[in-house]
């Protein structure tokens, strides 16, 4: 009887250690997004004339996107965390079938947001090419592997 | 049983009444044979209408995107659709006049006189002006030809047999607009006719009709899980500045972006005007609540 016990009483702990895992890497990458749509709010909130421009405060948001690229997306998305698998994702299963083709969308981010990093302190009129080219990229990635609401 | 005599020539009556009411319609050749297409507007409401969207092959990308191969699967209640190669080559439309070719757009009549199935938004694109077909027809023509075979879609019995299809156009296929033109035809023809907006914003019945007293007022996702949003006005917030901008650059609000279908939706209006994206956003702002 106390081996059974014991036994699932282990048993429990390591699924609650994997779920918790998995809940980290979730979090992260829920994160890393959040971060992005705040910059890139303010560079939007700019581009649209609904905020002042401000290029001190642009160069700060284009940094901080920059920064987010950089962040190596294979330690955020595990195998099994897709959205047929878990919940409160919308990660779609065929990121996983294309890792690579994933990883390189990641990699466009990055060449979009390195663009915006060396234009955004030059003045309003040349956030909202920067941003097109930010927002394709964004598309391009949700097109194929983001699920709908 | 045997049938009382007398209602024999009442079913018989009714049996051709029922096959003349399911035969395909066509359009009136008059309007169309004076008619010569201009392929720079072509190009434009070809962007409208979102034509490549569905039509390119599954995974092309970029400029691949003019070929019109077909092959991109559509799952519905009814089965699964393909939508066909309609580049200009001998397996595409290489041989339909423009007659046949408005017959298909505006009646959802191929060149063979057979029903068309509503995956295709022919139910939308029957309000397009003849002019705006034929310039449609003229800018196919300047893209390139693929040679891919058309699938044939995979649907089950009863809605394999297309004369079926009659009896679904009498009671859903209808040339009326669904909003009054309220001071911006451009906004409705965009949204209503070519655009065809309705197509996924709007919950369809059992039969698969659009239940136009719920227009635009959102829907389940045909492809899979999750909903297409409501763009009513007890649910969208945003402004018309908002709507635009989204139409333009794929960002919500939130500076969230577009994902799915309309990915590809958002990168078409981003090629038309800030007028036409304008008349739009005006169109979706004016929407009753459901």
């Amino acid at each position: 009887m106390k081996t059974i016990v014991t036994a699932t009483a282990v048993l429990a702990m390591l699924a609650g250690s994997v779920l918790a895992e998995e809940n980290r890497q979730l979090e992260g990458r829920k994160g890393q997004f959040n971060i992005l749509a705040l910059n890139v709010g303010i560079l939007g909130g700019m581009a649209k004339g609904a905020m002042p421009y401000d290029a001190e405060a642009a160069q700060a948001a284009a940094d901080s996107i920059v920064g987010v690229s950089m962040v190596h997306q294979a330690t955020l998305f595990p195998e099994g965390s897709d959205s047929m698998s878990i919940d409160d994702t919308r990660a779609q299963p065929n990121i996983w079938d294309n890792f690579s083709d994933f990883e390189s969308k990641w990699a466009a981010l990055g060449d979009a947001a390195r663009n915006m990093q060396t234009v955004a302190a030059t003045g309003q009129e040349a956030i909202g090419p920067a941003l097109g080219q930010l927002g394709g990229a964004c598309k391009a990635c949700h097109d194929t592997y983001r699920a709908p609401e | 049983m045997r049938w009382p005599r007398v209602l024999i020539p009442v079913a018989v009556i009714a049996a051709g009444a029922a096959w003349w009411l399911t035969a395909p319609g066509t359009v009136t050749a008059e309007h169309y044979e004076a008619l010569t297409g201009d392929a720079e507007h072509g190009q434009w409401l070809f962007t409208a209408a979102g034509c490549a969207s569905c039509h390119h092959a599954p995974e092309a990308k970029g400029e691949d995107r003019l070929v019109l191969a077909g092959g991109q699967a559509f799952a519905s209640d009814f089965g699964t659709f393909y939508a066909p190669n309609i580049s200009p080559s001998a397996s595409g439309l290489g041989s339909w006049s423009l007659l046949e070719f408005a017959n298909a757009v505006t009646q959802g009549v191929d060149d063979a006189g057979r029903h068309l199935y509503p995956a295709f938004p022919y139910t939308a694109y029957t309000k397009m002006a003849p002019q705006d077909v034929a310039d449609l027809y003229a800018y196919l023509q300047t893209l390139p030809a693929s040679d891919v075979a058309s699938k044939p879609h995979d649907v089950g019995f009863p809605f394999n047999i297309r004369r079926s299809l009659g009896g679904w156009k009498l009671l859903f296929f209808s040339d009326d607009y669904v909003m009054p033109e309220n001071g911006n035809a451009r906004g409705r023809y965009l949204v209503e006719t070519l655009a065809h907006c309705g197509e996924c914003h709007t919950p369809r019945n059992a039969l698969g009709g659009l239940d136009k007293s719920r227009w635009l007022a959102g829907a389940p996702n045909p492809n899979g899980k999750g909903t297409i949003p409501s763009l009513t006005p007890d649910k969208l917030d945003w402004s018309a500045a908002d709507v635009a901008y989204y139409l333009e650059t794929g960002f919500t609000p939130d500076f969230d972006s577009v994902g799915g279908h309309m990915a590809e939706v958002v990168d078409n209006f981003a090629k038309l005007s800030a007028k036409d994206r304008q008349a739009v956003a005006a169109y979706i702002k004016a929407l009753p609540a459901p």
